[in-house]
């Protein structure tokens, strides 16, 4: 089946991968078979960074690129009978045809057509030798028919010949899709051209040189070999998406692809360039659609490199360093990238690419660094380059340099002039070639030089409040949201998720922008932490018409830069006063409409239009006079109607298009308006609002809080997302709309992910009358002078509905408490709302009972055996209480059930049975981002191990703990410091890819054998092909948390839009997994708002076998809903530290016992009614689901869950076995024997040392052995994870160099690297450890002699560690430790280092600049007993490893003390002193305010 | 939010009030402002709960932690809007509601709630003394009459809110002053009957018309009343009260409670002496309620000898009982204002015979009852005679007088002898409606307020459609 004809909730578009590349050249350019055949090794090597779906002989795909090799082509073209191709004066192409005879000769004579109509001469065609018979059944049911075509060049220069050829892939492509000769979409030209080939298709890198005999041809030589083996989250087989593509191998995935493709379109009229001849129009569409989104890059990349750029600089356009407040960056190339910016925005997203022209090959890294690559240059001009280090043997005294490519830099091979320029060379002739800081100076108006013009006065209090209320303003967007932005600059936070009705179930007339709802990264590419790693991050926004993209000249840095993407009411105005200034043409538009809402948008759409071709090149959209008579076009479908416009009609480049408008109000509002395309947000209403709310601040100070708080709040969407700029977020449209009809979003929302319809323009329509009517109604009894009440964060009466309200609690406490079954039945009626209208997806569901016999109940398995696929959901001790975290666990342990640790650690008193026989120790835990107390006895004390990819209340981002609520207890479970703040990152640091997290499981699975390794996810379009990479990347299970859920903090803007209800991603996760034929191997786990006995019973339907519960037990612990979490001071004991609070914790384990098993009941009784006797039988059943057809709601009975409920493929619906990861292979099976000699090691072997600890904690206790008791040498490339959670008393020494992740979750070992003997090469100037080393370590040394790479010592609460260098982020997010480093570091170390403490030898006193001081101090290395902390730590680095610097530092320690650099976090020092202090004072109780008043009677 | 960590600081603190020797003095009232400070403090222990209980637990919705949180910024103006918009007449419930809000508040589950009766009377008498309860101009008239018979509190919500909608409002009344139970059910020491006035004369002011000593049923019959108006409320409240019924209960000197205050709130409003002085005398007041307390506190300032308050329920336990839970209303033993002021409390004791001589009373006999699986039984061998010479009935009301309104209109009843309505509080004759205790039998102040509220808005809605 071909995935696309699936009608079910699958989206081909979100298909991710992920994979490996690397590169073998010769510096020189020597051709040889050894490159190939190194190149093939190199693959071979990297074979764990690719994967295999159900099917073990089918890869995801493999590929490598090669030089043409003219002898091989020649002999084969004679042995043919073809006439002998000329060197250089002919072209291959490598073409993939459809294996019917009739449709592969369609193609190929069209093919033919094509290179005579464009003047060339075909030779002739080769079948490709293949052998297939080693593939797998999927790859083969799949399999092209491979051919080669000789095209001989005529009549065009042998420089343009590339650029006929691409011209003629093109029109090829074009014309066979327009042919329809086609239809399975076989036909794909892998290469065509006369500097290169490509070998790939749908092949495990194993496969690849046995299925091209060609590849094992003598003569098959080339100087330059890139490749490429892919992880893809599904398996689709398409023998197309293997890379490399035709310049580029890319491991990564671009987040901003979709705005990048419509910014393409949008730039159609302004792409003009003679070289193409005949213009570009008959090429159309440059991007393929349908293609990945690396494909896609790759056609661009391509349009630049033909049209007339270099490689390098074509990808410093489309992948530009962060530039941006990078004071260490040359003018001219900061001017260089402002520049470009005005041409093109960037593909924003983590990327490794190896890319290459035939002549030059080279590499470059995204500006987060966010995929490995490390290279090695050797003494006989080779360079490889791969994302592990390893890959290829090369002996010590060979190595001439080893590194590491860092964030943002290139990497660069001319083959032709023979020698490699670093980035800084290629980049400088680059940036030179022009003058653009001049042409900046002259051409970009700086909004400062406008002219100041007074904006429209405020509103009084009455045009105020009905300007509001028609806007949709509630008291809480005044209360909740607007005050807290103006008062504190930031945006406001909320817990306990969100239980109201989804915007299409609403009765309250939510905005437009309510149905949209945010896209975050998980699994396949990191979030971003926009805080700590603010210097990627940038607002930076200019607007103005564009020139040719092909072209550069002064004219086209002619923009105006604005002072970010938020606009207030006195820069609008300059903005709109400018008209008379000459240099720019601005129009106002009005998005006012009487009347009909669809021809209004229309109307609006054809000004636009007119605008834009009478030469406006601002273009302002407004909805300022609003009035009796006059309504605004919701704002987002005014924006985004006319972007899209004017993107199709091709002049949206032509022109700014800014939004001044009073709907907007809140975070997520103005990352629509800008995420559909606007260069600018004016709130002015939102603005105007601020005067009357009786604020703390002055207003001037409002405004600019409120401004920044919105910027702020940006910043946190993109990074969400993963994406670092304003400028590429622009128009990508990172949103899935929920409820919208598909012609609504077809028209002016097109791409947007839309997948159960519902409301359309007429209903929008109507809810702009309702929202209208409430300000301007003349026949009203509502009072204006207090707003419209909201009740969409907190519960009102006569607001939004939520499912936990006064009714709902209080009957499950009850019922509960009494263990009341009819009580019980009363709060499943309350909470179902069955009667009432429902207000998530499953209300509108009803169980098919037409043709199911019921069975009697006493059939049915017993309560107490399906309380057991009851899990509680993840919530730390930390974020709650001990009382509240160990009743969930003792409760869950009573029922067989499992409870989830969150990810504060555990205390390891918890692991002992009770005296009673209560066990206290979660079943569950998990690992999430900030890995507190993870520690090889927290792991292998599990039956399970989550990893939390993302959760419900905020996908996407990181957490803080507070530090008034870290106090000793809890401090200790997570080994840092009372009082000090606790951050979690956004993103796992040893996950940004799916290969990554394939590693961590199998870092996991070693440690603790037993455990059931599993992932959580949120719900979003594509969830469910992230579930099937993660099924093939080893997991035995996989959560999909709903958004509705959520226990945690956060920011109100991410509870309410961000992530999708559970109902959808289940359903998406069980059709993609079934489809995929991964659905056997994998449990299935849903969480998120289960409530009652139908919820469950419908998650089961849908496809899940186990159920989380969070916020239902904890009501049923006494929770009422507060809404406090993060203040700490719920006054029922739950959600807080404070002792005095914590006494009024009620809950009891036998309430939380009977919640569950009466639960179970009424999961029995449902059962018996759908004539299953067991819970397994009806897993996955989702013909038993029908949608309810009696709810004459006016927006809801327009939605249609038809693809909700499509029944999967045909396959297993359930798990049968859930499947372990594969560490037969591990070396420590090997160490295990404890060898007395060198133990040989290559970088396939991952995570030395974790199944060894794992096993001697579990054998010894936390406390394990005496240091150094097992002394472990190896030797090598040791592969990722080396030294994983490495328990004390073990040391692993190695001779060598290692990867990526060495040290992660150190746990009391020794770890020791130093390079091998015989190395001619300078240790503290080669990278010798990967990225992210020693992630969060809880114990133990590290002595590393060489640089590391990214991300030294990240989230480190308690290691030692000295090493001679580190790259970018070193410690960031350090909670505790110690980590000297003796040598140079990158930008933005200590980043979020709340604790512990580091020394750097600063010789070029340069550090500070390097240092982000946001919350650490530097200080000089005075006091005598850290002296001696430093240099003993220095000392026994320089005895472990033999390091020349140690000794060169020690022998000199009198001179050079002096030149360290230590970095103290801030708090943590004011805690260490406060403790210190009240060490000497008598213990005192803090003064307690406390007022006794009078008695009331 | 006021003060995220304001109820872990602050204590509950009521109002001071008048030392209890110098209160039973007169019938002045006795609860005194709060302080400002204090004010702030206690708005400041409002946690502004996600999901409020007290907002559940007001039959009126008032948004309570809103106007909490306004007091606690001192927004005073603010808190009176938020206040007002839900709530007709504050400056009764502030006084009189047994503040339902207050059992529901999260506080509450286990410690002490927001003083939120006491925080509405101290922003609605600041929006008195302001000068912010101003009658409003109705701008718009629709030309639709409406008549409001009965002017307690579900009468005049209603008649605030039709007339601010604009529909032409005449209230008619019984008796001689505006209030209904308000006038002369309710001691003055609880409500002054200036309270009753000032807003009388706001709506007045704003257009209603009230018209007293009209006794619809009589003159005129509900028939004429409802041929010329648009609209008819029946607002008349459930004033039939329980009555003893043993032998001997027509003794003289077994009166009703309502009898009896009323009989004080009159003295008080002429300045005379109460026609029905429990001055000197033994007094016994049967029932355990809010009434009954009222009857308590009124013969003691009027100067009684001994004061007895009989509950024939057993006494309520003093913490909630496990079918009791939070939020429901908490069936506990609790002191009201008159009983801290003096009198003896009886629990459990079932009057059997009232003992007469002269037909005067001058005893009552009871019987000690308990309570087995929710019902009542006597317990033998606990007989006893009390002696009396005023026994007052404060026993709970039977429902509405309905007899002319049934008779000329064939109003339906319900099954409990009640107006009988639907959800738009229609009854069964087209155009006329009815609430408050008429329709739901006697119940509190506030939830005749809500009642009058949305019965107000249901009318509202079907003279507004039928206009277009």
């Amino acid at each position: 089946m071909r995935n696309s004809e699936f009608q079910g909730l699958y989206e081909p578009s979100t298909e991710r991968d992920a994979c490996g590349v690397g590169f073998v050249a010769n510096i020189k350019g020597t051709k040889s078979r050894a490159i190939v055949e190194q190149a093939l090794e190199v693959l071979h090597r990297m074979r764990h960074r690719a994967a295999t779906g159900a099917d073990p002989l089918t890869g995801d795909g493999a590929g490598i690129l090669l030089q043409l090799p003219h002898r091989f082509f020649k002999r084969e073209a004679l042995e043919l009978g073809l006439e002998k191709p000329r060197r250089r004066a002919y072209g291959v192409g490598q073409v993939f045809l459809p294996p019917e005879p009739a449709a592969r000769a369609a193609c190929e004579r069209i093919f033919e057509d094509v290179v005579r109509e464009e003047g060339q001469r075909v030779l002739g065609w080769r079948d490709v030798p293949v052998d297939s018979s080693q593939l797998g059944p999927v790859a083969r049911g799949v399999l092209p028919a491979m051919r080669q075509i000789y095209v001989a060049r005529r009549r065009v220069v042998p420089s343009a010949f590339e650029r006929k050829l691409f011209v003629i892939r093109k029109l090829v492509e074009n014309r066979v899709r327009a042919a329809g000769v086609d239809p399975q979409g076989r036909f794909h030209v892998a290469s065509f051209s006369s500097e290169t080939i490509i070998y790939k298709g749908l092949l495990l890198p194993s496969q690849l040189s046995n299925f091209y005999a060609d590849l094992r041809d003598p003569d098959m030589v080339s100087g330059i070999a890139v490749v490429h083996s892919r992880f893809s989250t599904n398996t689709f087989p398409t023998w197309d998406l293997a890379q490399p593509f035709r310049f580029i191998a890319h491991n990564g995935e671009i987040n901003t692809v979709q705005g990048n493709r419509n910014w393409m379109t949008s730039r159609r009229s302004l792409l003009q360039s003679a070289k193409f001849g005949g213009g570009l129009d008959r090429l159309w569409p440059i991007i393929v659609p349908g293609k990945s989104d690396s494909a896609q890059f790759d056609n661009m990349l391509e349009l630049l490199v033909l049209g007339g750029r270099t490689l390098p600089h074509a990808i410093m356009m489309m992948i530009p360093e962060a530039w941006d407040g990078h004071p260490e960056m040359s003018d001219a190339r900061r001017a260089f990238y402002e520049f470009s910016g005005s041409l093109m925005e960037p593909w924003d997203g983590p990327a490794a690419i190896a890319f290459t022209d035939g002549h030059l090959v080279g590499a470059t890294l995204d500006r987060n660094g966010l995929r490995p690559a490390r290279y090695v240059i050797t003494h006989d001009d080779r360079v490889i380059l791969a994302s592990e280090a390893g890959v290829i043997d090369v002996p010590p005294e060979l190595v001439k340099k080893k590194g590491r490519l860092q964030p943002g830099r290139m990497f660069l091979v001319d083959t032709a002039e023979g020698r490699i320029l670093e980035d800084d060379e290629v980049k400088q002739e680059i940036v030179n070639r022009w003058p653009y800081r001049r042409w900046l100076e002259r051409n970009l108006f700086v909004f400062d030089e406008l002219e100041d013009v007074p904006p429209p006065p405020p509103p009084d209090a009455e045009a105020l409040a009905r300007l509001q209320r028609a806007f949709g303003y509630t008291d809480e967007d005044l209360r909740l949201l607007v005050t807290p932005m103006a008062e504190t600059g930031k945006e406001p936070v909320g817990s306990m998720g969100n239980d109201a009705p989804l915007a299409v179930l609403s009765d309250r007339a939510p905005s437009l922008f309510d149905y949209f709802h945010q896209l975050f990264a998980q699994v396949t590419n990191p979030p971003i932490d926009p805080i700590r790693e603010k210097l990627v991050m940038s607002l930076a926004t200019a607007i103005g018409p564009d020139g040719n993209t092909f072209d550069e000249s002064p004219e086209h840095c002619h923009r105006l830069a604005l002072p970010g993407p938020i606009l207030t009411n006195e820069e609008v105005a300059r903005l709109k006063g400018m008209a008379g200034a000459g240099d720019f043409e601005p129009q106002v538009l009005s998005t006012l409409y009487e009347g009909g809402l669809e021809e209004a948008v229309s109307r609006l759409c054809d000004a636009a239009v007119q605008a834009v071709e009478e030469g406006t090149d601002v273009l302002v959209l407004s909805d300022r006079g609003v009035d009796a008579k006059k309504k605004p076009i919701p704002a987002l479908l005014a924006l985004s109607a006319v972007h899209q416009r004017l993107v199709r009609d091709g002049i949206r480049r032509n022109t700014g298009l800014l939004i001044e408008t009073g709907e907007a109000r809140e975070v997520h509002h103005f990352a629509l308006l800008i995420g559909f395309g606007a260069a600018a947000v004016n709130p002015w209403l939102a603005l105007d609002s601020l005067g009357s709310l009786g604020l703390s601040v002055e207003l001037e100070t409002a405004k600019h809080n409120y401004v920044h708080a919105v910027n702020e709040g940006l910043l946190k969407v993109m990074s969400k997302m993963g994406i670092s700029t304003v400028q590429s977020y622009r128009g990508a449209q990172i949103f899935e709309a929920v409820g919208l009809d598909r012609e609504l979003v077809e028209r002016y929302f097109s791409g947007t992910p839309s997948r159960i319809q519902g409301v359309g323009i007429a209903e929008l329509g109507r809810e702009v009358d309702q929202r209208h009517a409430r300000g301007f109604a003349t026949h009203s009894t509502d009072e204006l002078a207090v707003p419209v009440i909201g009740g969409a964060y907190q519960w009102r009466r006569e607001g939004e509905r939520h499912k936990w309200n006064p009714d709902t609690i209080a009957a499950l406490q009850h019922a509960t408490r009494l263990n009341d079954p009819k009580r019980f039945a009363e709060f499943e009626r309350l909470a179902d709302e069955e009667e009432r209208s429902p207000a998530l997806l499953r209300g509108l569901l009803d169980f098919d009972t037409s043709g199911v016999t019921p069975v009697p109940i006493d059939e049915v398995e017993s309560a107490a055996d399906i309380a057991r696929r009851f899990v509680t959901g993840a919530m730390s001790f930390g974020s709650i209480s001990a009382e509240a975290h160990e009743t969930l666990a003792i409760a869950m342990n009573r029922l067989g059930a499992r409870s989830n640790s969150g990810e504060g650690g555990e205390e390891p008193g918890r692991f002992q049975r009770d005296p009673n026989g209560d066990l206290r120790r979660s079943a569950i835990k998990q690992v999430a981002s900030a890995r507190f107390g993870v520690t090889t006895e927290y792991l292998v004390e599990a039956d399970e191990l989550q990893i939390k990819i993302a959760q419900g209340a905020k996908p996407g981002e990181g957490g803080q703990l507070p530090g008034h609520k870290v106090d000793e207890r809890i401090a200790k479970v997570r080994w840092s410091t009372p009082g000090v703040t606790l951050i979690s990152p956004p993103p796992h640091h040893d996950i940004y890819s799916i290969e990554d997290l394939a590693q961590l499981i199998y870092d996991l699975q070693a440690v603790n054998p037993s455990a059931r390794i599993s992932v959580k996810l949120v719900s979003e379009v594509g969830v469910g092909t992230i579930a099937a990479g993660v099924a093939k990347a080893g997991a035995g299970g996989v959560t999909i948390a709903g958004y509705e859920g959520g226990t945690g903090a956060s920011p109100l803007s991410s509870v309410k839009h961000a992530g999708l209800p559970w109902e959808l991603g289940l359903a998406e996760a069980q059709q993609v997994l079934v489809m995929n034929g991964l659905r056997d191997r994998v449990r299935l786990q849903v969480d998120g708002g289960l409530r009652t006995s139908r919820d469950v019973l419908i998650a089961a339907l849908l496809g899940a076998e186990e159920f989380g519960v969070a916020t239902a037990a904890l009501i049923v612990e006494g929770c009422v809903m507060l809404r406090k979490c993060h203040l700490n001071t719920c006054s029922v004991g739950i959600a807080t530290q404070d002792a005095a609070l914590r006494k009024h914790f009620q809950g009891r384990p036998e309430d939380v016992v009977n919640f569950f098993l009466l639960l179970a009941e009424g999961v029995r009784r449902r059962l018996a009614a759908l004539g299953a006797r067991r819970l397994e039988d009806v897993v996955g059943r989702v013909e038993l689901l029908k949608q309810r057809t009696d709810v004459a709601h006016w927006k809801a009975a327009k939605v249609d869950l038809s693809a909700l409920l499509a029944p999967p493929a045909k396959g297993p619906r359930c798990c049968t076995t859930p499947q372990k990861k594969d560490i037969s292979d591990h070396l420590d099976h090997q160490l295990r024997a404890r060898p007395k000699g060198t133990v040989a090691i290559t970088n396939a072997h991952r995570a030395v040392g974790a199944m060894l600890s794992g096993e001697l904690v579990k054998a010894h206790g936390a406390q394990g052995l005496s240091d150094d008791s097992i002394h472990l040498k190896l030797k090598g490339s040791a592969g990722q994870s080396f030294g994983a959670f490495l328990a004390r008393g073990v040391t692993l020494e190695l001779e060598g160099e290692a990867n990526d992740y060495v040290g992660k979750g150190l746990s009391g070992g020794r770890i020791i690297i130093y390079p091998p003997a015989g190395s001619r090469f300078v240790p503290e100037e080669n990278v010798i450890v990967g990225n992210t080393v020693l992630y969060g370590a809880t114990s133990g040394e590290a002595y590393f002699a060489g640089l590391a790479g990214e991300r030294f010592a990240v989230r480190n609460s308690g290691a030692r560690a000295v090493v001679e260098g580190v790259g970018d982020h070193g410690c960031e997010y350090m909670t505790g430790g110690v980590v000297v480093v003796l040598g140079p570091t990158g930008r933005n170390f200590a980043a979020g280092m709340s604790g512990g403490t580091a020394y750097v030898f600063d010789r070029t006193r340069s550090f500070r600049q390097r240092c982000n001081l946001e919350m650490v101090e530097l200080e000089a290395l005075v006091d005598e007993s850290e002296i001696w902390l430093v240099y003993g730590l220095i000392e026994g680095h320089q005895r472990a490893t033999g390091s020349a610097q140690a000794k060169r530092i020690l022998d000199n320690w009198e001179h050079l003390v002096g030149s360290f650099v230590k970095v103290m976090p801030t708090d943590y020092r004011k805690v260490l002193q406060a403790r210190r202090a009240s060490r000497l004072r008598p213990p005192g109780a803090e003064p307690r305010l406390r007022v006794v008043g009078g008695r009331e009677g | 939010m006021g003060k995220p960590t304001g109820f872990m600081h602050w204590e509950r603190e009521g109002a001071p009030k008048r030392p209890v020797e110098e209160r039973k003095a007169d019938f002045r009232e006795f609860v005194l402002p709060l302080a400002p400070e204090a004010t702030t403090r206690q708005a400041g222990r409002c946690m502004d709960c996600g999901v409020p209980f007290c907002h559940q637990g007001c039959p009126l919705g008032n948004v309570i932690p809103d106007f909490n949180e306004h007091v606690y910024r001192g927004r005073w103006r603010q808190a009176w809007d938020t206040l007002a918009r839900t709530n007709e007449f504050p400056e009764f419930t502030g006084r009189l509601c047994p503040a339902p809000c207050e059992a529901a508040c999260v506080l509450a589950i286990d410690g002490d709630a927001v003083t939120i009766e006491q925080l509405e009377k101290e922003i609605v008498e600041r929006a008195f003394a302001q000068g912010w309860v101003r009658p409003r101009t109705i701008l718009h008239r629709t030309g639709r009459r409406v008549a409001i018979v009965g002017s307690g509190p579900a009468g005049l919500a209603a008649a605030a809110r039709l007339n601010r909608a604009g529909h032409t409002v005449e209230v008619f009344e019984r008796d001689d002053r505006i209030g209904g139970l308000l006038r002369y059910g309710i001691p003055d020491f609880k409500l002054e009957k200036s309270i009753i006035d000032r807003r009388v004369a706001i709506l007045e002011a704003e257009g209603i018309r009230f018209r007293t000593g009209v006794d619809v049923g009589r003159t005129p019959t509900w028939t004429e009343l409802k041929a010329s108006y648009d609209a008819v409320v029946v607002a008349i409240g459930a004033r039939r009260a329980r009555a003893l019924d043993v032998p001997g209960a027509d003794a003289r000197g077994v009166v009703q409670a309502m009898d009896f205050l009323e009989a004080q709130n009159r003295a008080v409003a002429h300045g005379n002496g109460s026609t029905m002085s429990a001055a000197g005398r033994r007094v016994v007041i049967l029932g355990g309620g809010d009434t009954g307390s009222d009857c308590l506190g009124t013969s003691l300032r009027q100067g009684a000898a001994a004061v007895v308050q009989v509950e024939l329920l057993p006494e309520p336990p003093r913490q909630r009982a496990p079918g009791n839970p939070w939020p429901t209303w908490p069936l506990v033993f609790r002191t009201s204002s008159s009983q801290e002021e003096g009198g003896d409390r009886l629990f459990g004791r079932r009057t059997t015979r009232v003992e007469a001589e002269d037909g005067r009373v001058v005893a009552l006999h009871w019987v000690g009852v308990r309570q087995v699986d929710g019902k009542l039984e006597d317990v033998a061998g606990t007989e006893a005679r009390h002696e009396v010479d005023l026994v007052i009935q404060a026993m709970g009301f039977l429902g509405p007088d309905l007899a002319p309104l049934r008779e000329q209109l064939g109003v339906e009843l319900d099954a409990r002898g009640n107006v009988k309505v639907d959800a738009a509080f229609r009854t069964s004759v087209p155009g006329v409606y009815a609430g408050g205790d008429a329709s739901r039998g006697a119940s509190l102040i506030v939830w005749a307020i809500a009642d009058g509220r949305d019965l107000a808005k249901q009318v509202d809605a079907r003279l507004s459609a039928a206009t277009e």
